[in-house]
């Protein structure tokens, strides 16, 4: 199933300057992993382990995945996935 | 240099002034290099310490961005007790190369600082803010 994933411009490096790409996966998970196959070095940027980086916003069809069901919410054929690095910062962190 | 529209300019005080004692933060955007609208955005963290703009905010935006193809130019929060200079950490979370960090600093409440500063690849350089 094709998934149309939004890069935000500070991972454009990896899509070779694309904005949005077509990969497959039946969960965003999988979707970040045909992803990172497809363009290396996603992977390491969104992913915290098995989790979400703490700092990365992860949206189906504009719906953070948060409140859903994580890297384990489904994706259908024409749904679109945004990954929006966080907007953060502070005197201290953590 | 940049040249920040005076109204932008007060009204990023006029935010960091009412979020005491906590950060503030928002969106500025426009066109070729030039501001249009400033967005004010809910803090996910509220804190005199630390900012991150609320995920629901920010895809709100971008998708209003999106439509009007408008760029995102800038991002702004306030330092409330140290100078307008971005943090350790500011430096660690700026995952936007393409935007101009812009920081209030309240630590003298008279006299708010705004500068401004691209960070790229964890490097800070500050452009000049000419409020004009």
């Amino acid at each position: 199933m094709s998934v149309q994933v939004h890069v935000p411009q500070m991972f454009r490096k990896h899509t070779g300057g694309a904005k949005t790409v077509l990969v497959q996966g039946k969960t965003v998970r999988e979707v970040l992993e045909s992803l990172d196959q497809a363009y290396p070095g996603f992977r390491d940027r969104l992913l915290d382990g098995r989790e979400l980086h703490q700092f990365v916003n992860i949206y189906r069809n504009d719906e953070d995945i948060r409140f859903l069901e994580s890297l384990d919410t489904e994706v259908r054929e024409g749904d679109s996935i945004s990954i929006l690095p966080a907007v953060a910062g502070g005197e201290h962190f953590g | 240099m940049f040249k920040l529209a005076r109204r932008f300019a007060e009204e990023m005080i006029n935010h960091a002034r009412a979020e005491i004692p906590n950060e503030c933060c928002g969106l500025l955007a426009g066109k070729d290099g030039t501001i249009l609208q400033l967005y004010r955005c809910d803090s996910a963290e509220k804190s005199p310490f630390r900012y991150y703009v609320d995920p629901k905010d920010q895809i709100r935006i971008m998708r209003e961005l999106d439509q009007k193809e408008w760029d995102l130019i800038g991002i702004y929060h306030s330092h409330t007790h140290t100078e307008a200079y971005p943090s350790k950490t500011d430096l660690e979370l700026a995952f936007y190369p393409e935007a101009l960090y812009f920081i209030v600093s309240l630590q003298k409440a008279d006299a708010p600082v705004i500068r401004a500063f691209r960070i790229v690849d964890g490097e800070i350089g500050e452009e000049e803010v000419v409020v004009a």
